[in-house]
């Protein structure tokens, strides 16, 4: 928009100069393709998430209490051996509820660990939303201050990661996991893991210290 | 009902923009007078509409007409009745409409205050925003219609955005369309001059104290919105880089550019093609921040649609409009601006008009800067180049780059002559002046008990400007009588400035920051204040529960103040909102937000110091106030000798 044409050329008064109609159509046009780009994928609910840059690599070390029994510590390391899927939610959260109805039906199916990961939330807030809506997860851990978040590269809630039995996060989702993202992406997703680790299909306890 | 007249409304104001974008336009060009007095009342029936259309949404909102789907997703029975004027343009279809209706405000405007212009020229000029309007009232009708039905109509509606529930956001977006819309006026001037393939000096000055107005506008309405989230959003901080303010801040950019080149335009006759240009780009950009801030491509606490459909309106509309209007200036421009060889419009490189041209090149690289900078996100992701943020480091360094000269040479704009100076004469006359502000900066640096370059950099850069810009005016009364509006809204702008500086430079320097976990009874000191933690409670507001802590403020064992911030729960839900606890004062404030409740009866508090921070709004409020001042000379106001 900004054509650098300031001071046409004296010689020929009454035309500009191509280049600088050239170079102004290609700014032009190359900004409209780009907006056109951006309008396009305006509707997806993703399109800002940060490809995490954790995918293919080992989840972050961590030791958090569980909600419901805050002496008890869970660790990365005690998850390893089998799947689990780690979802971000807080009670703060509306869009958490959103989500929850699917992720529900998702753990019925009983065919991963699903574990939640409460984040700076109240733990009785916590505990009484999940006493009004149900409680999907095999186990709550929490991280009231938020630090081991920052490891995880969670910006905001809901988030969803998928962790394969060797500890590596394979897939990541921002916001709420919708049935569509659930059938395309995670499960898709949660089945090639399956088959690389040899049709291991159970899922072993979790084997937190009690 | 009012669903269906708001409707029929919406539907005749199509038509009249139909009839006033066609027939003065056809008018013009078969010179049928006839057809051209058709311009003024067009625009009178499309303002007639639109105000009763808003009327009519305005009333369904008092009302509490649920049956409306835009009412009932943005309001419900709670909401205090000052706000359910203000959710009116609170979401995408009733801000659309405010734009549109503003528009058509500036149409009437136009067509009561265009005596002294030729007919065709008021014909082109009132027919190119017809068009505009036509594209807007076109998006209203058939993407975002605000008068859909939602059948059967809920009991009770959502709520309007809670960050909207604050008096500051009840005028931050009119004020700030008036601005943006407002340079659909010298584009449509633009347009119509190119049209008609020649120009008179003499339409250009009426111009402008429309780009003026518009401008100042503009500029109250950002000032307004760097306020709000300053005490809104809990942080303290004034500018966030975030993609829509830079959105209504590359308009602004391009706009203080083209009220400068407009003056060198009008008074010396050069710079005419670069000056059409620009109002096509300030005019273009405007729609670029509507279609950003509508479309949510960016991410940004301001985006709301992300239905591509309505996206994809308003950039086709903006290709046509600014494809349009290029390939015309293109077309058209190269002729217009009469013979470049005139020897009575060059200019040496120690004149006014080099002064100015760095002006406008130094304002139209920053505005090219953050337009890459906003864009830059998109334009990563779409050429796979991963994902990425362009933050305030970018945007900080590069416009400290650029403004930097555009400080420095700012007082010699006034002092210097046109077309040609002798010798070294404002060098020698500001040097003073020079000498003044470095020792007033090293006295900065020397007292400023942290960020001293900024400190320094500030004091110096404020005071080289405001001592340029009196030393000026002083001249001026001494010379030649007194100075005309015009002279004055220049002096009050770049004062302005000066005072813009001291705020954005110190408070960046100066501020003290502590996050603090206070039990009742404990305190914290900051900045030379004492806080005494007192302790929260919850109340009540009429559709929200509130925790507010209550400190008292304290200088030297006496009790300044007592400061309430607040976290306030919506009962529509949501995140929590802050209302940060100010004790204003033109020195520096003190602010408090209320973080969480950490158990056992202690809170998590933010202290800031913020000195001079009020400067940064009464810098942006002086720059206004010149503008209007400037809009409001006699001369472009004098019913002149008819020219035709």
């Amino acid at each position: 928009m900004n054509n650098p044409d300031t001071t046409p050329d004296p010689n020929k008064p009454h035309r500009l100069p191509p280049v600088a109609i050239v170079l102004g159509a290609l700014f032009f046009l190359g900004l409209m393709g780009l907006m056109l780009y951006g309008v396009t994928r305006s509707d997806r609910p993703d399109r800002d998430s940060l490809p995490s840059a954790l995918i293919g690599k080992p989840a972050p070390a961590f030791s958090l209490p569980v909600l419901h029994d805050p002496s008890i510590h869970v660790t990365d390391r005690q998850l390893r051996g089998a799947p689990y899927v780690l979802n971000v939610w807080g009670s703060w959260c509306p869009t958490c509820r959103d989500e929850h109805p699917i992720l529900t039906r998702f753990a019925e199916t009983k065919r991963v660990r699903m574990i939640g990961y409460n984040w700076k939330d109240e733990p009785s807030e916590a505990l009484r939303w999940l006493e009004q809506l149900g409680n999907p997860y095999m186990v709550v851990i929490a991280d009231q201050e938020g630090r081991t978040a920052l490891d995880w590269g969670i910006a905001a809630a809901p988030e969803t990661f998928l962790v394969d039995g060797s500890g590596i996060v394979r897939w990541k989702y921002s916001g709420a996991i919708t049935q569509d993202v659930m059938d395309q992406q995670l499960i898709p997703a949660l089945e090639k893991v399956e088959q690389e680790s040899g049709g291991h299909k159970g899922a072993p306890d979790l084997g937190a210290q009690r | 009902m009012l669903a269906e007249i708001g409707q029929v409304l919406l539907i005749l104001a199509l038509l009249a923009a139909i009839l006033q974008s066609v027939l003065p336009l056809l008018g013009a060009q078969r010179h049928l007078p006839a057809l051209m007095a058709t311009a003024r009342p067009t625009a009178m029936l499309q303002l007639l509409m639109l105000l009763g259309a808003f009327v009519v949404l305005t009333l369904a909102f008092v009302r509490q007409d649920f049956s409306l789907r835009y009412v009932a997703e943005n309001s419900n029975s709670l909401l205090p009745m000052v706000y359910r004027y203000s959710a009116v343009w609170g979401a995408h279809e009733g801000s659309l409409l405010l734009w549109t209706l503003v528009l058509a405000l500036w149409s009437a405007a136009v067509s009561l205050f265009s005596r002294q212009l030729p007919e065709p020229v008021v014909a082109r000029v009132l027919s190119v925003m017809g068009m505009i309007s036509l594209g807007f009232v076109s998006f209203l009708l058939f993407t975002s219609n605000p008068f859909v039905r939602l059948l059967p109509a809920p009991a009770e509606g959502h709520d309007l955005n809670p960050l909207l529930q604050d008096p500051g956001l009840i005028i931050h977006p009119p004020l700030l369309y008036v601005g943006y819309v407002g340079f659909a006026v010298p584009f449509a001037f633009a347009i119509a001059a190119l049209m008609e393939g020649r120009i008179d000096v003499r339409w250009l000055r009426w111009t402008r104290p429309w780009t003026n107005v518009a401008w100042a506008f503009l500029t109250l309405g950002i000032a307004l919105g760097s306020w709000w989230a300053y005490y809104e959003l809990g942080w303290g901080g004034w500018w966030f880089w975030d993609p829509v303010e830079n959105a209504s801040f590359m308009p602004w950019l391009v706009g203080a550019a083209l009220l400068h080149s407009q003056a060198a335009t009008e008074k010396r006759g050069v710079f005419v093609g670069w000056t059409l240009l620009l109002a096509i780009a300030a005019f273009a950009l405007s729609l670029l921040g509507t279609f950003l801030v509508r479309s949510g491509v960016l991410t940004s606490v301001h985006s709301f649609a992300a239905d591509p459909s309505r996206g994809l309106f308003i950039l086709i509309f903006l290709g046509i409009v600014v494809g349009g209007s290029l390939l015309l200036y293109a077309l058209r421009a190269p002729g217009i601006g009469g013979n470049p060889h005139d020897p009575k419009r060059a200019f040496a490189l120690n004149s006014r008009e080099a002064l100015l041209l760095a002006n406008n090149l130094l304002l139209t690289c920053a505005c090219a800067m953050v337009l890459l900078g906003t864009l830059y996100p998109l334009l990563a992701d779409a050429l796979d180049l991963g994902k990425v943020s362009v933050g305030p480091p970018y945007f900080g360094t590069l416009f400290l780059l650029l403004m930097a000269p555009l400080v420095l040479l700012l007082p010699f704009g006034p002092l210097t002559r046109w077309q040609r100076e002798q010798g070294l004469g404002p060098v020698s006359l500001l040097m003073p002046w020079a000498v003044l502000a470095l020792v007033l900066g090293v006295l900065g640096w020397w007292l400023a008990p942290q960020g001293k370059l900024k400190a320094a950099a500030g004091i110096a850069a404020a005071s080289w400007v405001a001592g340029g810009t009196l030393y000026y005016l002083w001249t001026r009364l001494r010379g030649d009588g007194r100075p005309k509006a015009e002279t004055w809204g220049m002096l009050i702008g770049h004062l302005g400035i000066a005072v813009f500086l001291v705020g954005a430079l110190l408070v960046e320097a100066l501020n003290v920051q502590h996050e603090v976990a206070l039990a009742p009874g404990q305190s914290v000191d900051a900045g030379g204040y004492t806080l005494l933690f007192e302790g929260v409670d919850g109340v009540d507001g009429p559709n929200y529960h509130a925790d507010r802590g209550h400190l008292q403020v304290l200088r030297d064992e006496r009790m300044v103040t007592r400061l309430h911030p607040e976290k306030r729960m919506y009962a529509s839900g949501g995140q929590p909102m802050t209302e940060a606890g100010i004790h204003p004062a033109l020195g520096g404030d003190v602010y408090v937000a209320l973080g969480e409740s950490l158990g056992d009866g202690s809170w998590a508090v933010r202290v800031q110091i913020k000195p001079f921070v009020r400067w940064i709004w009464l810098g942006a409020a002086l720059m206004a106030l010149g503008g209007l001042i400037t809009a409001f000379d006699r001369r472009f106001r004098r019913l002149p000798e008819k020219f035709r």
